[in-house]
């Protein structure tokens, strides 16, 4: 038994188109062995590249301002979470955390549930002039923050929502709003209308239909518009500075307060950043496994 | 799919309508009506289009023009290519994927300025790892006081932070293509080359319309990572539109001429995209015509 | 040329395989001879796009050998094989023009393109395709496209084998019987070995001159069609093959015979003594409802059984019996006599088959 093993094995072994004792002959392709090592290793240089810049705001936030400035090390040399504590406890900087997360909420609800119909609207009918809002809404994407910056300061301020949470909630839904009816309208397009034909022949009234049977249908659609919504919300900081003064002020304008006559405050501006990433992270790995399929917009 | 005339549908709009013409129209109107008024105190006076020309020929608003389309092009360059080639090399199922997709996903999630913030403490010549690397290999890289220095690190910034988006609309857009189709190629002995000539880059096309187009209007829109990174300079060397117009408007509360520049800038990125709409929409109504030639 | 022979061949998609019910393809032999038309016949899931794969190098087998001619080819990939695959669903590469699909396989290898031309032309003829050379293969119909498909493997001259994987399922009905006759055309001009996967036994029977028929990842008859409905190997061939299958009684071996509850069914000795032979107590006794004997009357080699109903499907009727407490079918001619309520059945002995472990007793008189 174990001597045909290795007479076996020898033969796996054997040169190429070699003719064996049995008139066969064993053909060894001349194809080289596939690239996925050389892939691996490309994208890992790629993912170095990413994750440097990361990893050296990991590194700046624990240390302390003297190692930073005294010392060039490639990782902490005296390990210090002060300016984590700092952060977290001084409610002047952890409040810009509430703040931002309270519009950013504020806006994702706003955005989806005027998004919705809206998307439907477009996904399911004709009717006049669908084609041309299409595109304005569109043109909204477009519109540089900076063009509204000044009506907006100004308009806000006119109705009293300056310095309130829901008056960036609702600046943001500017580009937040067209981007949610976008990839909503893709996604919608793709359930077919039988659908809501089939439940409208078995009695159900539009709203039901639309709560019950459709919403369910397009949840992972809808997943990907809130990443992509809490995404463009949460990055966005020159109308959210611009329209608060201190009550909702953003983390990242809180964040200038790190540069001072005397100097930067490096440490804490690190660890105020690697903070502003941990939402991100916990976002993204919720909707990991839709992320493919929602930047093709549903329109795969 | 055929749609049914409905103009009920409009209420369905409606809500969607109401909100984003009151972030939308109202502000814009605005900025129309300051454009073409002198305002001084209380007073105002209509002045036409005196704004507009002095804005058109203002060489702060050329220079920076410039720089925006030299700006947007290059990054479209490095990263659509790029984006494209990480998608091909990502793997395709397993906890690696989501790994990688989520680590790829990573700097689409950091606010703007913090991704200034983040790359100024990296290219620091004191404390930032590659500042002082390039320093240690004899470069002198200075990023305040050499206009080349701070035009490759803005570069590379963008490069670092947008190139996920491209990469992830491409893997996506691979993903949905049928294994047959890898198959055939292979009976057919299509070389890696011929597999994304003809096979890949075919069904790509359309994600890479959107890629290129929401890349587009960002970079054109581009603010905060190079106001924090650069602070605009050294010089102005890389100040972009929204930097210049930002200045305008905050800081030296030229009104007029920064709503006229406004509305310039705004009517740029629309024609430009607009070409890219019309760009979507035949391909699209080829498509449709195709598959109902094909029914 | 190439005969394609598979040794030992088994493959799993486990990591670690623990029963035979791990196995895709379990331990096999099988050659398929040069030029031949052949169908590899099984409902889904039996394994036979996996062995296609195999052939073809798409995938590499986890045991044993796949052989052409005297080369052992596991190592190589479907590019330095000599094999074509046609698809379920066309594929077809949508930017290119139909020229340059089937075209696309040579240049592939680098042919002069003073050959290529010649060599498209002489293809697209065969498949009549040569005023839609031009066209933009995406705006094809779908038999159109299928059609493309099966040029760019007719059209390389070293290939000596086109596997086609279901080629038909989205074709309509009335194209596909052109198709297929196409298909057998070709082989008939070219001698290319063919292998045809397919589930419907009809589209197998017009196309292959012999059937492969899997079940559970093994090929369990290979035969003409013919052979398959006269003399099913395996219980599953009979029961696959043929409509309504074939009719199974679970029987005892006794001394007077062969014994259903208390029928005794007279079968020749040789059968009898290899039914004795065996150890094992799956025994069955199986018969096509085609040869099942109706007679008219009354006698004394007819059974009288109940009949539990008639279908009639225009040019012959089916008719459903019990024959003690087993449900079994019969086919009746048109103009045969309808008996009601009972009916005197018997089983002619030459179409009797006697199945044990499900496998088919061998009997050298026929």
């Amino acid at each position: 038994m174990s001597q045909s093993t290795i007479t076996n094995t020898q033969a796996r072994s054997e040169a190429p188109e070699v003719t064996s004792s049995s008139g066969l002959t064993r053909a060894v392709s001349r194809q080289k062995g596939e690239s996925v090592g050389r892939n691996r290793f490309l994208l890992s240089i790629y993912l170095l590249f990413t994750l440097l810049p990361i990893y050296w705001l990991i590194n700046m936030s624990l240390k302390s301002n003297r190692e930073i400035l005294s010392v060039f090390s490639l990782w902490p040399q005296a390990l210090t979470f002060d300016s984590y504590i700092k952060i977290l406890t001084d409610p002047s900087w952890y409040m810009g955390y509430v703040n931002s997360l309270t519009y950013v909420a504020m806006n994702m609800t706003i955005s989806i549930l005027v998004a919705l119909p809206a998307a439907y609207a477009f996904s399911r009918f004709k009717f006049i002039g669908d084609k041309h809002l299409f595109f304005w809404l569109l043109t909204n994407l477009m519109a540089p923050p900076a063009v509204f910056l000044l009506p907006y300061f100004q308009l806000y301020y006119t109705v009293g929502l300056f310095d309130t949470h829901i008056a960036v909630a609702l600046a943001h839904c500017l580009f937040n709003i067209p981007l949610a009816v976008w990839i909503l309208e893709g996604f919608m397009s793709s359930v077919p209308k039988e659908v809501d034909e089939t439940a409208y022949i078995d009695g159900y009234s539009f709203p039901a239909f639309f709560i019950k049977i459709f919403i369910p249908m397009i949840r992972s659609g809808i997943g990907v518009t809130l990443f992509f919504l809490f995404m463009f919300s949460w990055v966005e900081l020159l109308l959210a500075r611009t329209l608060t003064a201190t009550n909702a002020q953003p983390i990242g304008a809180i964040m200038t307060r790190t540069s001072t006559a005397s100097g930067v405050d490096w440490s804490t501006l690190a660890a105020a950043g690697v903070l502003t990433i941990v939402p991100g992270i916990l976002v993204v790995y919720f909707v990991r496994n839709h992320i493919a399929k929602g930047f093709a917009l549903g329109r795969t | 799919m055929n749609k049914v005339e409905n103009n009920k549908a409009w209420f369905l709009v409606l809500p969607m309508l109401v909100l984003v013409a009151f972030s939308a129209i109202i502000p814009l109107m605005t900025v129309v009506n300051y454009s073409v008024q002198d305002i001084l105190g209380r007073s105002a006076f209509f002045v036409g289009s005196e704004w507009f020309v002095q804005t058109l020929n203002d060489s702060r608003l050329q220079s920076a023009l410039m720089r925006q389309f030299a700006f947007s092009f290059t990054i479209l360059a490095i990263q659509v290519p790029l984006g494209i080639a990480i998608a091909l090399l990502m793997p395709k199922k397993g906890w690696q994927a989501s790994a990688v997709l989520i680590l790829i996903t990573l700097p689409l999630l950091v606010p703007w300025n913090v991704v200034g913030s983040m790359w100024q403490i990296f290219t620091r010549g004191d404390i930032g790892l590659m500042g002082y690397g390039i320093r240690q290999l004899g470069y002198p890289y200075n990023i305040t006081r050499n206009a080349t220095d701070a035009w490759v690190t803005i570069i590379i910034m963008d490069v670092w932070h947008w190139t996920p988006l491209i990469a992830l609309l491409c893997y996506s857009g691979l993903r949905a293509i049928p294994e047959a189709y890898y198959q055939a190629a292979r009976i057919d002995r299509a070389s890696k080359w011929a597999v994304f000539r003809y096979i890949q880059l075919p069904k790509l096309t359309n994600v890479l319309v959107i890629g290129v187009l929401l890349r587009f209007m960002h970079s054109f829109m581009i603010y905060a990572e190079p106001f924090v990174l650069t602070g605009g300079g050294p010089g102005s060397s890389t100040t972009f539109l929204s930097q210049t117009l930002a200045t305008m408007a905050i800081g030296q509360q030229d009104l007029g001429p920064s709503a006229a520049f406004s509305i310039i800038y705004f009517l740029i990125i629309l024609a430009v995209s607009y070409v890219f709409y019309v760009t979507i929409m035949n391909m699209q109504k080829d498509k449709a015509e195709n598959n109902a030639g094909g029914a | 040329m190439a005969e394609i022979r598979l040794r030992s061949l088994a493959h799993t998609y486990e990591k670690d395989p623990q029963s035979p019910e791990d196995y895709a393809i379990r331990e096999m032999e099988h050659v398929w001879h040069q030029g031949g038309a052949y169908a590899l016949l099984g409902p889904s899931g039996c394994g036979k796009s996996t062995m296609l794969n195999i052939i073809s190098g798409l995938l590499e087998p986890s045991h044993g050998e796949v052989i052409f001619d005297t080369r052992i080819v596991n190592e190589l990939s479907p590019q330095e094989r000599n094999i074509a695959q046609v698809f379920q669903f066309p594929v077809i590469y949508d930017t290119m023009t139909v020229f340059d699909n089937l075209a696309f396989p040579l240049r592939n290898i680098k042919t002069p393109e003073h050959l290529v031309k010649p060599r498209v032309h002489e293809v697209a003829d065969i498949l009549e395709l040569t005023p839609l050379l031009k066209r933009k293969a995406k705006n094809l119909s779908a038999d159109e496209k299928q059609k493309v498909s099966m040029g760019r493997g007719l059209v390389r001259d070293d290939v000596s084998a086109i596997l086609f994987d279901e080629p038909l399922t989205v074709i309509d009905p009335q194209l596909k019987w052109k198709l297929r006759r196409k298909l057998k055309q070709i082989h008939e001009q070219f001698n290319i070995t063919m292998i045809y996967v397919t589930h419907d036994q009809l589209e197998a029977s017009t196309f292959a001159e012999k059937i492969a028929v899997m079940y559970e990842g093994q090929i369990v008859q290979f035969g003409t069609p013919r052979e398959l409905f006269e003399k099913p190997a395996h219980t599953f061939v009979g029961f696959f093959i043929g409509s309504p299958g074939m009719n199974f009684l679970d029987i005892e071996v006794t001394d007077q015979g062969l014994r259903y509850g208390d029928i005794t069914i007279p079968v020749s000795e040789k059968r009898l003594a290899a039914a004795r032979a065996s150890s094992s107590d799956n025994i069955r006794l199986g018969i096509r409802p085609e040869f099942i004997h109706v007679w008219d009357d009354r006698n004394s080699e007819a059974f009288e059984v109940r009949v539990k109903d008639m279908e009639d499907l225009g040019t012959y009727r089916i008719m459903t019996f019990w024959f003690g407490d087993a449900l079994m079918k019969a086919r009746l001619h048109e103009d045969q006599r309808i008996p009601q309520k009972k009916a005197y059945i018997s089983f002619p002995e030459q179409w009797l088959n006697v199945y044990i472990d499900e496998f088919r007793v061998e009997v050298d008189d026929e």
